[in-house]
């Protein structure tokens, strides 16, 4: 899966969360990635973001590494 | 069997207080506004009538249905006086039935006795009629008349130009219940009685053909037509039907409930049932008429096998097929893993038959990789509703419509996308209701016969976030919240956070006038009328989910509803016009890949054991890939088999270029419909489909209403849906045997709580029923929320606006939008094997005059379409309908490809395309793209058959 694009579809949902609430929207966006994204989603982000992450914003950033976490 | 006989009792029913009075002796008590014809009718008798017809108001004009009453002067027509306590009635003496056969000697002294061969011969009320009061003799000598053929200047001649119905003037008696059916129950006003004494009959404009004037076919006037003047064309060909099916039309999201007429196994014509609660005895063009696809000769029978989709297709034996498509899957899941593979349901086969899909694939092929054409339309809604109110549907009946003051029409163009339901709409407005329309385009409700829109709020393509969260400024700012609703039914933490979010500045209507190109007196208008004309309900549709901010669009809606109390009551709410026949449905029975029906999510560890524990296989918890995502994962390489149940993703999903690329990744695609449709010439399985005349099941309309469907004709490929996929599932070792599809609604009521009360039986008994259907609700919930949200509390969300990143620029600088029209339906593969095609043979593209003068395009031309995902060709159509800077298309047509042009950006929150928002250039062209003739070749070359005997 293209990382630019999953970036910018994660970045989609950064925006929306932080818009609700900045110091929840994290863990809203993680939350929103495994209940909707499908593994190897989830999967090809996190590798995106280990080799640097190009693109995505800080809070998908964030996201992701709860993501890691669990 | 026989026919479906429902009352007619002349005049519409009233809703008075109890009156009673006494009709031939017996005493009667009905509603007060109930005219006399009825109020017999109730008592069971059946005075003799021509003009008068329970769908209409009465006109009084035949004058067959005198009476007499107890101090009334002379015999008042029973059709215009109403019910008064205490009144004595007589419908027959000796002076009613001698007056009432001179009327009928006059009636058939000017009409011709070709009875025998007339195709009403069994179905004619004047027939009925004359039989009804006697009448023996006609004493008038032949004189002046509209009848006679030959040297009559009165004469004239039949008008055959609709195909689906003749128009004789010859057997016209005036009545004019065709014009009152035209302007009551459909309300556009096409037809008139021009003329006057023999010269006097129906005339459809200004003395135009059918085809020609602004008739569009509902089928409402030849329904009301006592006579042969207005008939069925498929009548006049095959004759009268013998029995008839109560059964739901298969095409858009109103569900209107038709009886099949038949002889034998062949239709005759399908027949609006009064009953139907969803359509109250109208129709639409598509449901009424447009079902000749179901016999067309391009209906494939066979199931069919190849290798490589630039062979031809071989016949093959449903067993041969089956024990393939297993073989093919297992092999593909032992190398690529069980995640690739996966099913799409089809939002136009039935709740069961898309059920038995999410079952093959969650507990056969073990993955949760299936999902259902409402991702790419309605996935927002179930998103957006959830989060807000804790239910992903509707929360009224379409006779809520009926107690509405102020209605916002936003995203959606009813007219020509759910007719039926804007018919009701209009009846309405007509009455008084005011309109709001927020839509790029002037649809025709913004100003249609007796109907004008109060605001039409013309919005650039992409700012319908903006708009909705300005007009929840106005609310808020001045004051128009109603807080007793909020302070009773809602989180007002979240809503006091909304409150001072929505009244920020960035939020004004003048802000937001900027870039939304609407003007911030008519956003203030439309808030104030809403937030304070009484009832307020919205209506939308696809304008409003086919964005990136879809799902936010579709919580700034619900705010609104809350904000202004506009929940829980008839009259009022939150109405997602529902695209196909059973989008809701499929929804509903867990064909999204992260939910089990009933909208329970995959990783809900007792939902999941509750279906394990029923199908006996533990079930994956990880949610499954969507439509785009599977095409993404099968052009990365990790996703190889794909099922697709009635769906034509090659001319319905975006970005056409990516779906095709998608799909020669794949090693096994399997398409199961009626046609060798697009996606087909792109398979190497072909499954053919049943239509929803040959099989039983159930579809769930726009309002939850869930609606039988019955069998009135075998599968002409044999097998009906369901039994295709069971015979799949059971290559796959799962030892299914359901007999017939009650069984599969017995289960999924067994394990849907929404769904638990619901039965055949239950539903043969009440007709249909809207879930949830439960303990608590046992014959349905027409309206959902009454007391408390289903989540408990209703929760205000943050819209932000965020602008779409599909931008105009100098190399695309203007903006595409897309939708449907009325006489086609969606990719068209059904209503373009009719007659609709007679008004719509191809797609075009509308563009303001002011865009095309400066490219030099005139009316009709040939245009070049192009955006950065691809380009097309197609005629333009100088209107403007559009507003300058924005041009809109159709899609129904493959020709064209309206998707080549659309881009793969999505909803934030569900992958839904946004199709409504596309920057492109276009100009002058000579015809089609290079890319259009590739693709017509490789289908020509991909639809070659070989059939099963020379196969062997």
């Amino acid at each position: 899966m293209s990382p630019e694009k999953l970036a910018r579809m994660a970045n989609q949902i950064a925006t929306f969360f932080r818009a609700q609430n900045q110091a929840t929207a994290p863990a809203e966006v993680a939350k929103h990635l495994r209940l909707f994204w499908e593994p190897r989603m989830r999967d090809a982000l996190q590798a995106h973001a280990a080799t640097g992450g190009g693109g995505l914003d800080p809070v998908a950033a964030e996201a992701v590494r709860l993501l890691g976490r669990t | 069997m026989s026919l479906v006989q429902e009352t007619d009792f002349g005049t519409p029913q009233a809703h008075g207080a109890p009156v009673t009075l006494s009709i031939d002796g017996v005493a009667v008590t009905v509603p007060a506004g109930t005219s006399l014809m009825r109020a017999a009718a109730e008592a069971g008798t059946k005075v003799p009538k021509l003009c008068a017809t329970d769908s209409v108001e009465a006109s009084g004009s035949c004058r067959l249905c005198l009476v007499e009453v107890e101090g009334m002067r002379g015999t008042p027509a029973s059709c215009t006086t109403l019910v008064a306590p205490g009144m004595v009635v007589r419908t027959q003496t000796e002076r009613l039935a001698r007056l009432r056969r001179g009327v009928m000697e006059l009636y058939i002294s000017d009409h011709p006795l070709d009875c025998l061969t007339c195709a009403a011969n069994g179905d004619c009320e004047l027939q009925d009629m004359a039989g009804a009061v006697g009448l023996r003799e006609v004493r008038y000598a032949p004189g002046a008349n509209h009848v006679q053929a030959h040297g009559n200047p009165l004469h004239q001649a039949k008008d055959q130009s609709n195909p689906y119905f003749d128009y004789d003037p010859a057997k016209c008696i005036v009545c004019s219940r065709c014009v009152r059916a035209c302007e009551q129950t459909q309300g556009t006003f096409a037809l008139t009685i021009e003329g006057r004494g023999f010269d006097s009959r129906v005339s459809p404009g200004m003395h135009e053909s059918f085809l020609g004037s602004e008739c569009v076919s509902c089928g409402a006037c030849v329904q009301a037509c006592p006579t042969a003047t207005l008939t069925e064309k498929s009548v006049i060909a095959i004759g009268q039907p013998e029995h008839a099916v109560v059964t739901t039309c298969a095409y858009c999201g109103v569900g209107c409930s038709f009886k099949a007429e038949m002889r034998g196994e062949q239709l005759v014509r399908m027949v609006p049932f009064k009953d139907g609660k969803a359509n109250r005895g109208h129709s639409c063009v598509k449901g009424r008429f447009a079902w000749g696809y179901a016999t067309h000769r391009d209906r494939v029978l066979n199931p069919m096998l190849r290798e490589r989709i630039t062979d031809p297709w071989r016949e093959v034996t449903w067993e041969q097929a089956f024990t393939h498509v297993a073989k093919e899957f297992r092999r593909i899941q032992a190398t690529h893993g069980k995640r690739s593979v996966g099913a799409l349901t089809s939002s136009r086969c039935t709740n069961e038959e898309t059920f038995l899909v999410q079952k093959l694939v969650r507990a056969g092929f073990g993955t949760n990789n299936v999902d259902t054409c409402a991702r790419v339309c309605h996935s927002p809604t179930g998103y957006g509703l959830n989060q807000a109110f804790g239910t992903s549907a509707g929360t009224q009946d379409f006779d809520s419509v009926e107690h509405s003051d102020v209605v916002i029409v936003i995203g959606a163009n009813p007219t020509d996308g759910h007719p039926v339901f804007a018919s009701r709409l209009k009846k309405r407005l007509r009455a008084g209701a005011k309109l709001i329309v927020i839509d790029p385009r002037r649809i025709d409700l913004v100003r249609s016969p007796h109907v004008e829109a109060a605001y039409h709020l013309p919005l650039q393509p992409g700012t319908n976030v903006a708009v909705l969260t300005a007009m929840a400024h106005v609310i808020v700012t001045e004051g128009l919240v109603d807080e007793r609703f909020i302070r009773a039914r809602c989180d007002t933490d979240a809503f006091d956070h909304w409150a001072r979010f929505v009244a920020g500045p960035e939020n004004s209507p003048e802000t937001v006038a900027h870039f939304s190109g609407v003007p911030a007196e008519a956003i203030r208008g439309a808030a104030r009328l809403f937030a304070t004309g009484g009832n307020g309900a919205i209506y939308y549709g696809l304008g409003v989910t086919e964005h990136s901010q879809g799902s936010t669009t579709v919580m700034a809606i619900a705010n609104l509803a809350m904000a202004t109390g506009n929940l829980g009551r008839p009259g009022v709410g939150v109405n997602p016009l529902r695209g196909q026949n059973n989008v809701q449905g499929s929804c509903d029975m867990g064909s999204f890949p992260h939910e089990l029906p009933g909208y329970r999510h995959i990783s809900d560890d007792a939902t999941r054991a509750s279906f394990e524990a029923l199908w006996g296989v533990p079930l994956d918890h990880e949610p499954g890939l969507r439509i785009p995502n599977m095409l993404d994962a099968a052009v990365e390489g990790s996703f190889k088999g794909l099922y697709v149940q009635g769906e034509d993703i090659v001319q319905s999903d975006p970005d056409t270029r990516h779906v095709i690329e998608g799909l020669k990744a794949m090693e096994c695609v399997v398409v199961h419909d009626l046609f060798l449709n697009e996606t087909a010439d792109y398979a190497h399985v072909f499954l053919p489909g049943s239509s929803f005349l040959e099989k039983d099941g159930t579809f769930t309309n726009a309002e939850r209403r869930i609606n039988r469907v019955r069998r009135v004709m075998s599968p002409r490929n044999g097998l009906a849906d369901w039994e295709v996929t069971q015979g799949m599932a059971r290559a796959f070792g799962l030892g299914w045997d359901y007999t017939h599809p009650s069984q599969i609604m017995d289960e999924i009521a067994a394990s849907t709580p929404s769904f638990a009360g619901v039965s055949y039986p239950l539903l043969d008994r009440l007709g249909s029923v809207q879930w949830p259907c439960n303990a608590a609700a046992p014959e349905g919930t027409p309206v959902m929320h009454m007391e408390t949200f289903a989540r408990g509390e209703g929760r205000f969300l943050i819209t932000e606006y965020v602008p779409t990143e599909e931008r105009t620029g100098p190399r695309y600088p203007l903006l595409m939008t897309t939708g449907r029209i009325l006489s086609q339906y969606n990719v068209g593969a059904q209503t373009r094997r009719t007659a609709n095609t007679t008004w719509h043979g191809e797609d075009v593209l509308e563009i303001h005059p002011h865009d095309a003068e400066q490219r030099g395009v005139r009316d009709g031309d040939w245009v070049r379409l192009a955006s950065r995902a691809g380009e097309t060709t197609l005629r333009a159509v100088l209107t403007d309908r559009v507003a300058p800077g924005v041009v809109y298309t159709t899609f129904h047509h493959p020709t064209t490809q309206a998707n080549v042009i659309t881009t793969d950006n999505s909803d934030w929150a569900t992958n839904c395309p946004e199709y409504k928002v596309t920057a492109v250039q276009v100009t002058a062209s000579n015809g089609p793209t290079g890319w259009q003739q590739g693709y017509r070749a490789h289908s020509e070359q991909s639809r070659r058959i070989v059939p099963l005997d020379a196969a062997e």
